[in-house]
């Protein structure tokens, strides 16, 4: 296949669309017209990502990027990046306009650079015809709000759904998790009666304490900020959701106002936590290791669950990709994000993930990373997700800042340890939301 | 006539020394020559990062855009925020608290040691061991120990000696995690300033002890009249720079608590930093960093003054 690639920077990647019908057998596409990228003469491109789960990760990424260079004759070079300081290089690179061509960053990094990269509406168009068409959660982050102009390429999400133990919740007299918010509530108590209680991050937890402070706003309707990116979250919802769990927290097991975001997988490996929200990780660190292996037989994972919502309230966190204007080779940056999301490339570095990330494009669907272990299948679907950080304005700064100065998780916290009203932290969480959303 | 004559001289002049090296001769310039590199590296290090953090605390800067100028606003802001005066609070209190647990167990440590004892230097050295340990694994240490579910003490309590029969949530709450925090500084905290007022221990010459003891003097006087006044210099040293270090703590804080459960924990420098870096808000973040300054310039004054220049330590006269 990649013989077609002899002649550098000629050919391009414009050919990509030839090569639809000979795809992997398992991902299916329909014909759509690659952009036409010429690539640039003498380009070289320079990648930052953050760094992997497992190390298949990084190895199939870097033999992709060596398939991309064989094709095209443009030399990639990866640096992975730790996940903290991601987000900091990125503004450091946006800022100073030099440094990496392109970079896989989180959530909403696009949309707060958006004046410092090339449009890649191209690209994604081609894509998600060829690929059974973006989704939901990949649209909202890869889009300008309001528009159908790309501003980033999401490569996947990593989701937070609900992880128990069978054998508890069996114990506690229920077969599987009810949707509503009620008959959920009836399961935490159950366990909390048969001593097996449940356990979700209250603490100051950036994955698990927001996951889980925005799985109960969400749920009960209740959002941060509306449409137009104004401050909602003092609502009759927000009050409800509060005031629910009031009931709930009683069933956690104690400590949880403490947790950081390794907690919960602590206690869950121990066997003092039955029930929590947490990534794949937690499954697998069960399933490879030996004497925990009967937990990981006994675990099952499902998305949260609804309550008034028509979708499991959780927005993955999702590796976005951009290219950067100060980049000299505009074209193979972009032809190269398009390989890299073709099957031939994508497919082996989905299964590579085993699940940590789950896909943004439909076709990748019928992958065969989700045709092993059943118990991963449900992260197949983290990306048909309607709820994004943010929910449900326009993806900014304010709702990263918002989202990392735990203004949603404090809420919920301070009303779990009684020291607020619903009402006085709801009120608290909008004073907070407003600083972080006020025009500039 | 002869005897006007000029008689023969050595005319070789002086050779006039270049404009350089005039320069060089000239010992104002000299001085200030020599002074340069320093006041580069100042200059470099220190007066520019100063001045950029308190330019920032007056704009609206964030990561990834830059600010304008907005005047006293993030400051306005800030003292409309509970969550900084919280911090602020805190700030003050773990600082008191534990210095005076530091400088109380300290000082008790340093006499000790003091004593002659056998392995002296052997047991000297094991007290440095927890400022020795960097910070950021002694925090994890205790991070452990807090554990609402996998601490050492609620094992012990519940599960070795049965007296409790639940765990201890050390962190969970505000007052517990404020002090389980303040326990952890001083902890940390003993050794440096034992070891100080150990040295300063050992100068105190024992011909006073001995001349207090042929006075009749109880254990208590000689304390209290020659060792503490003896101590003074260097315990004002130490205050003053264990103030500083404990004002501005951020590892055992952020490693442990990140400044939960729901702020209570939140020093200064931990606010600024989560305001400033993982939430962006650069310029909110260096206006809290600023507002430190006037209490750590309280704090040095008041070592320095207060505990220093006391007048029997210069010999003057009592004017």
């Amino acid at each position: 296949m990649t013989n077609m690639f002899t002649r550098r920077g000629t050919a391009g990647l414009a050919g990509a669309a030839l090569l639809g019908g000979r795809a992997m057998a398992a991902i299916p596409t329909s014909p759509a017209t690659a952009p036409s990228l010429p690539i640039e003469r003498g380009a070289t491109l320079r990648m930052l990502r953050p760094v992997r789960f497992v190390q298949p990760d990084e190895d199939v990424f870097r033999a992709n990027a060596a398939r991309f260079t064989a094709a095209t004759g443009v030399e990639v070079r990866v640096d992975f990046v730790g996940w903290e300081d991601i987000t900091q290089q990125t503004a450091v690179t946006a800022n100073t306009g030099a440094g990496p061509d392109l970079i896989i960053g989180f959530n909403e990094s696009p949309h707060v650079y958006q004046d410092k990269l090339v449009d890649v509406t191209d690209v994604a168009t081609y894509l998600g015809t060829k690929y059974g068409g973006w989704k939901a959660l990949a649209q909202r982050y890869g889009k300008r709000a309001g528009s159908n102009n790309w501003l980033g390429l999401p490569f996947g999400a990593s989701g937070g759904p609900l992880i128990w133990r069978k054998s508890a919740v069996n114990e506690a007299g229920f077969t599987e998790i009810p949707e509503d918010l009620a008959g959920f509530l009836r399961v935490c108590q159950g366990l909390k009666r048969i001593g097996k209680p449940a356990g979700f991050a209250l603490g100051n937890a950036v994955g698990d304490g927001n996951a889980f402070a925005n799985w109960l706003v969400w749920s009960h309707g209740g959002y941060l900020v509306d449409e137009e990116g104004k401050v909602a979250i003092n609502s009759p919802q927000t009050i409800a959701a509060l005031t629910y769990l009031k009931d709930l927290y009683p069933t956690f097991l104690p400590g949880t106002l403490s947790w950081g975001d390794v907690s919960n997988n602590r206690a869950y490996s121990a066997s003092e936590c039955w029930m929590t929200e947490n990534g794949v990780s937690l499954y697998f660190s069960l399933k490879n290791d030996p004497a925990l292996a009967p937990l990981a037989e006994d675990t099952q994972i499902q998305p949260m669950p609804k309550g008034l919502a028509a979708t499991a309230p959780n927005a993955g966190l999702t590796l976005n990709a951009m290219v950067f204007k100060h980049s000299r080779f505009p074209n193979a940056a972009k032809a190269f994000l398009s390989f890299m999301l073709e099957a031939e490339q994508y497919d082996p570095w989905l299964q590579a993930n085993v699940g940590y990330w789950g896909q943004p494009l439909n076709a990748y669907d019928e992958s065969d990373t989700w045709k092993g272990d059943p118990k991963v299948a449900v992260f197949r679907t983290t990306m048909n997700s309607d709820f994004w950080l943010g929910y449900k304005g326009p993806i900014s700064e304010g709702s990263a800042a918002a989202n990392a100065d735990y203004v949603m998780v404090q809420m919920c916290a301070s009303v779990a340890s009684g020291q607020a009203t619903p009402q006085a932290a709801a009120a608290e969480a909008e004073r907070r939301a407003r600083r972080f959303f006020r025009a500039r | 006539m002869s005897a006007t004559t000029v008689p023969a001289t050595w005319n070789k002049a002086r050779q006039q020394p270049g404009r350089l090296a005039r320069l060089f001769d000239y010992k104002p310039f000299l001085v200030f020559a020599c002074l340069l590199p320093a006041l580069g590296l100042l200059g470099v290090f220190l007066t520019y990062p100063l001045g950029l953090g308190i330019w920032l605390a007056f704009t609206d800067t964030t990561i990834g855009r830059r600010g304008v100028w907005i005047g006293f606003e993030n400051f306005e802001y800030l003292f409309t925020d509970p969550i900084f005066w919280n911090a602020v609070f805190y700030s003050v209190f773990y600082t008191g608290v534990a210095t005076l647990g530091k400088f109380a167990l300290g000082l008790w440590l340093a006499l000790l040691l003091n004593n002659h004892l056998p392995l002296k230097s052997l047991l000297r050295a094991i007290i440095l061991l927890p400022w020795i340990v960097p910070t950021v694994l002694s925090a994890i240490a205790f991070w452990w120990i807090y554990d609402p579910q996998f601490s050492i003490i609620s094992y012990l309590a519940v599960d070795v000696l049965g007296v409790r029969t639940t765990n201890f949530d050390f962190l969970g709450s505000a007052w517990p995690a404020r002090w389980s925090l303040i326990a952890a500084n001083i902890w940390r905290g003993i050794p440096f300033v034992a070891i100080s007022l150990l040295a300063g221990l050992q100068t105190i010459s024992p011909s006073l002890y001995e001349a207090a003891l042929l006075d009749g003097s109880t254990p208590w006087q000689r304390f209290r009249y020659i060792t503490f006044p003896m101590l003074m210099p260097i315990l004002a040293i130490v205050m003053t720079f264990s103030i500083i270090f404990t004002f501005t703590d951020f590892q055992l804080v952020y490693a442990i608590t990140r400044g939960g459960p729901v702020n209570s924990t939140h020093l200064l420098a931990t606010l600024a930093f989560q305001r400033g870096i993982p939430g962006g808000q650069l310029g909110e973040g260096a206006a809290i960093a600023v507002s430190m300054i006037p209490f750590l310039i309280f704090a040095t004054l008041f070592s320095y003054f207060g505990l220093a220049r006391r007048k029997w330590q210069q010999g003057e006269g009592n004017d």
